[in-house]
């Protein structure tokens, strides 16, 4: 039987048969788990909750509204039918004109329209996903490697190195600084993959980050901006996660905004990756993008976008979609209302119970901090932790290990992907757990929101927060700005 | 340090190649009925757009598959979410029905083999991806879609050696053929992991023979090596001999569930038999389990849309209608071809005789000056310049014989297609006529000659 198998594997690539697809991390072990217990409020209400996939589902309803308004973005209506040949045999890889208007005004106006961006540049990729292969694909031959800020996505390991032979070099970020990208640690990555003769040939950036859900300071980007041009290597900035800034934040500011104001930057090192899997909550629409200042990628990633194009009928439907400006302004307002209120009520849940996390303004997800209730700082006590969440309290979440957390007890937690009462029954359970194991192993820092300056502008709406017992002395992770 | 990679600055997606400038020269003047009629005719798309009214007037019956709803409920917010690679598992259930209705039901399909791609671009790169190493070779035999040196070859960096084909049997593949291809890659030193056909031929637009199928059976299995068998034409034959799918005569040897069997992958897509590239609906089917599961992790850089799987999956388990469309298709497929083999005809044009496809096999040798790819990059300027048709040259397709051009007929109207045929005919009888009076000074059996064979008149141009 054995040997049977192995000789299956010899027929096969090594890239087919090995483990570079990286699907036997733990991040993927809780999403089985779930899959076969799934949480149901009638059906299996002791189900697991699925809290480790950042999906977006708190505006599906502002959606359907236009699609009954707007029967002709389908090219299968009758209203819309009209375009079904024209659109059915489309297949150019520039993809449709007025999908990339479309697409190009709507990441303007998710920046604030500080910075405009140009149709031209625009390229579609198989989702996010799609765009990260291709990119790597584009600047990087098999060896070489891109750095990368600890922690990350998991799916990075293998959307850039699987099939593309490219290694990925950590940089590594810790807890005691909320989990800052420093020059230092920067400088140190990069020296060490110069020791070991690994040709470093670009950033990698997630930002708004996963996991962590914070955005970088301006002064932090042109300290990287700077660190790139310096070494002559690429900055890929995955700005997906670009329209789940919480209202009433502080703007985020994209790196295109940054190279408006650096006129010394090389702008054949700065890319965008994008898709509408997080901002609109589209990821089964598989629409990724490829945004590059640098005209031979842009040329190159084209060709690329073979491989993964944007199915006609969807560039259609978010041509039409994204050009209807009142549409496109209502959605945002009202999705980063929707996501500042989800976010709230969930920290405020946690922090009753002794539970911080990481003060954060975007994202779909809470970077969660559990190294109290671990026996041992390590990360066998972290996965320990974890399969008591998923088995005990029923909850997926995901470990830090598997964003490569150089700290363990950090664990991400969705909030995005569920109803309020679902979230409710989660905070419950949380709420059980921690009464049951009252003796932390570590002294619990009592963990709130601040009445800082700057936020109690942010919540006009307090009475959400203000029954809570919450109004406890700052803790340097909540202080701490991101 | 170079800036960006070796795949990005080398020149291997092949866009270079002139079946791509036909392509650009089309771009910039392009045929249309009022605005432009005098402007190039696009005959080098294989595109079906004979029978989108059959699709339209589906989806006017079923308004619910068009507009998100199932049973009259929106299911918008399901789609949306939905991005599980595993593919929409009513969708896959519908596909492989549909491959099996293409192949007179005599052979069924697994949908848990199946994977979704997007297009068959990305299906037969993942393929590659999962069965050879850079350095290793597939063998193609030759003529073969030009896509396919950049599809099997750019990001792979697998090698393609061409088993050569020739018109002296139809091109069809031989033994030695195969057996030739084989010695050449170890001559270079290259592992030959398998072999990829395409089955109906493109740009044959002709069906592989019992004896052909039978032939790649022994010697994949001989030589322990994979076959890829690219059938996205499946559903575009027309007439006899008829389709036989490389699953059928493996069933036929009783090679189930062997290790041949599990060697044998087919690649197919919707792009042709329902004319729906735009949508990106690629598939790989395998036997072998490992294969489906590598090849459906990797499925995860270009997955199917969600809604495009969904308005699909509608269609395709709508039972009437795909039997209705697979004939009706097929008739209006075969009497387009007719139209084109006459049209060419009137022209003295011959081709190869077709059975399937979107597009003819055509005999341009006649015209050449010579005998030689020059001589066929000269006609074939001509062609798009003077007679203002975009047709692909055969070194395109890397024929070993110059003078074959691949003619699309079911990409236009009938009209377009009848114009087509004029010009053609105008270009030749002007060609001839010029031959004629350069002549005037040769005996009349030399002119006859040269009239049907171009290789003697080699020296008078």
């Amino acid at each position: 039987m054995e040997s049977m198998l192995r000789k299956q594997k010899e027929m096969l690539s090594k890239i087919a048969s090995g483990n570079g697809h990286g699907e036997n991390s733990p991040y993927f072990d809780g999403w089985k788990a779930y899959e076969t217990d799934p949480y149901h409020p009638t059906k299996n209400p002791n189900g697991v909750i699925q809290m480790g996939l950042a999906e977006n589902q708190l505006c599906f309803d502002l959606v359907q509204q236009w699609l009954l308004n707007n029967p002709e973005a389908s090219i299968c209506t009758a209203e819309g039918v009209n375009d079904f040949r024209n659109i059915a045999i489309f297949q150019d890889y520039h993809g449709l004109p007025e999908f990339r208007n479309a697409v190009a005004k709507f990441m303007g106006k998710v920046r604030g329209n500080r910075v405009k961006y140009d149709p031209d540049r625009i390229v579609m990729s198989g989702g996010a996903t799609g765009a990260h292969e291709t990119v790597a694909f584009c600047l990087a031959d098999p060896g070489e490697a891109f750095l990368v800020p600890t922690p990350y996505y998991p799916g990075f390991d293998r959307d850039l190195r699987w099939r593309t032979g490219v290694q990925l070099v950590p940089v590594e970020c810790y807890s005691s600084n909320n989990f800052e990208i420093t020059r230092e640690a920067m400088e140190a990555a990069y020296q060490k993959a110069q020791e070991d003769n690994i040709t470093i040939k670009g950033l990698l950036l997630t930002n708004p980050s996963n996991p962590l859900g914070t955005y970088l300071h301006r002064e932090t980007l042109r300290s990287l901006v700077n660190f790139i041009n310096e070494k002559n290597i690429h900055l890929v900035c995955d700005e997906i996660y670009a329209a789940t800034v919480f209202s009433g934040q502080r703007d985020f500011i994209s790196i295109s905004e940054i190279i408006e104001e650096d006129t010394a930057c090389n702008r054949n090192l700065i890319h965008l990756v994008y898709s509408l899997s997080k901002d609109m909550g589209f990821p089964g629409f598989r629409v990724g993008i490829i945004y590059s200042y640098n005209d031979t990628v842009v040329s190159c990633a084209r060709r690329m976008s073979s491989f993964g194009l944007v199915s006609s009928q969807t560039q259609h439907l978010i041509a039409s979609m994204l050009s209807d400006d009142e549409f496109v302004d209502g959605f945002l307002m009202e999705s980063a209302k929707r996501l500042a209120k989800r976010h709230r009520a969930f920290t405020c849940g946690l922090s009753q119970v002794g539970i911080g996390c990481l003060k954060s303004n975007a994202g779909l997800f809470l970077w969660m901090d559990l190294h109290h209730l671990l026996k041992e700082q390590t990360y066998e006590a972290e996965m320990k932790l974890w399969k008591v969440i998923i088995d005990e309290v029923k909850l997926n979440v995901s470990p830090g290990s598997s964003f490569h957390c150089p700290n363990p007890g950090w664990f991400r937690v969705c909030f995005a992907n569920m109803d309020k009462e679902t979230m409710e029954v989660a905070l419950s359970r949380i709420r059980s757990f921690m009464r049951k194991n009252k003796e932390p192993k570590l002294p619990v820092k009592k963990l709130c929101w601040t009445k800082s300056l700057r936020l109690s502008t942010s919540f006009k709406r307090l009475d959400d927060i203000i029954s809570s017992p919450c109004m406890s002395p700052q803790s340097p992770l909540v202080r701490a700005r991101t | 340090m170079k800036l960006l990679s070796r795949k990005a600055m080398c020149n291997s997606h092949g866009q270079d190649s002139s079946y791509f400038l036909g392509w650009q020269e089309y771009e910039k003047n392009p045929y249309d009925e009022v605005k432009n009629p005098k402007g190039i005719i696009q005959m080098g798309l294989a595109e079906n757009q004979l029978s989108f009214d059959l699709l339209e007037s589906w989806l006017a019956k079923n308004p619910d598959a068009a507009g998100f709803k199932r049973d009259g409920q929106s299911i918008f917010r399901e789609l949306a979410l939905f991005q599980d690679y595993h593919g929409l598992p009513a969708f896959k259930k519908a596909l492989v029905d549909f491959m099996s209705e293409i192949r007179g039901n005599k052979v069924t399909f697994d949908p848990s083999n199946i994977v979704l791609t997007a297009g068959a671009t990305s299906a037969n790169e993942s393929l590659v991806f999962c069965l050879a190493e850079p350095g290793e070779a597939f063998l193609l035999p030759t003529p073969y879609y030009p896509g396919f040196d950049r599809d099997l070859k750019w990001r792979t960096g697998v090698q393609i050696v061409p088993i050569q084909c020739t018109s002296s049997n139809g091109f069809q593949i031989t033994e030695k053929a195969l057996e030739e291809a084989y010695q050449l890659a170890q001559k270079r030193n290259l592992k030959v992991k398998g072999v990829l056909v395409t089955n109906p031929s493109n740009p044959l637009g002709t069906t592989m023979s019992l004896n052909e199928l039978n032939l790649l059976v022994n010697f994949i299995s001989s030589k322990n090596i994979h076959l890829i068998s690219d059938e996205i034409y499946s559903g575009t034959v027309f007439s006899s001999p008829g389709f036989i799918s490389i699953m059928e005569i493996l069933k036929e040897r009783k090679l189930d569930d062997t290790e041949v069997w599990r060697r044998v992958h087919i690649v197919y897509s919707l792009s042709k038999d329902l004319g729906l590239p735009g949508f990106r609906v690629g598939a790989i089917y395998s036997n072998d389990d490992m294969v489906v599961a590598a090849a459906t992790k990797m499925s995860s850089f270009g997955l199917v849309s969600s809604q495009t799987q969904y308005l699909l999956s509608a269609m395709l388990s709508d039972k009437k209608f795909t039997k209705n469309y697979i004939s009706e298709n097929q008739k209006r497929l075969k009497q387009r071809q007719k139209r084109l083999v006459s049209g060419l005809e009137k022209a003295g044009i011959s081709c190869l005789k077709s059975n399937a496809g979107l597009f003819c096999w055509v005999d341009m040798r006649h015209l050449l000056s010579s005998n030689t790819f020059e001589a066929e990059m000269e006609l074939w300027k001509k062609v798009i310049y003077d007679v203002k048709l975009n047709i692909s040259p055969g070194s395109s397709c890397r024929c070993t014989e110059p003078g074959w051009f691949r003619v699309c007929f079911a990409n236009m109207s009938e009209e377009t297609l009848k114009l087509s045929m004029q010009r053609l005919k105008v270009f030749v009888d002007s060609t001839t006529k010029t031959n004629h009076s350069r002549r005037k000074s040769l005996t009349k059996w030399v002119f006859w000659l040269s009239f049907h064979d171009c290789e003697i008149v080699n020296g008078e141009r």
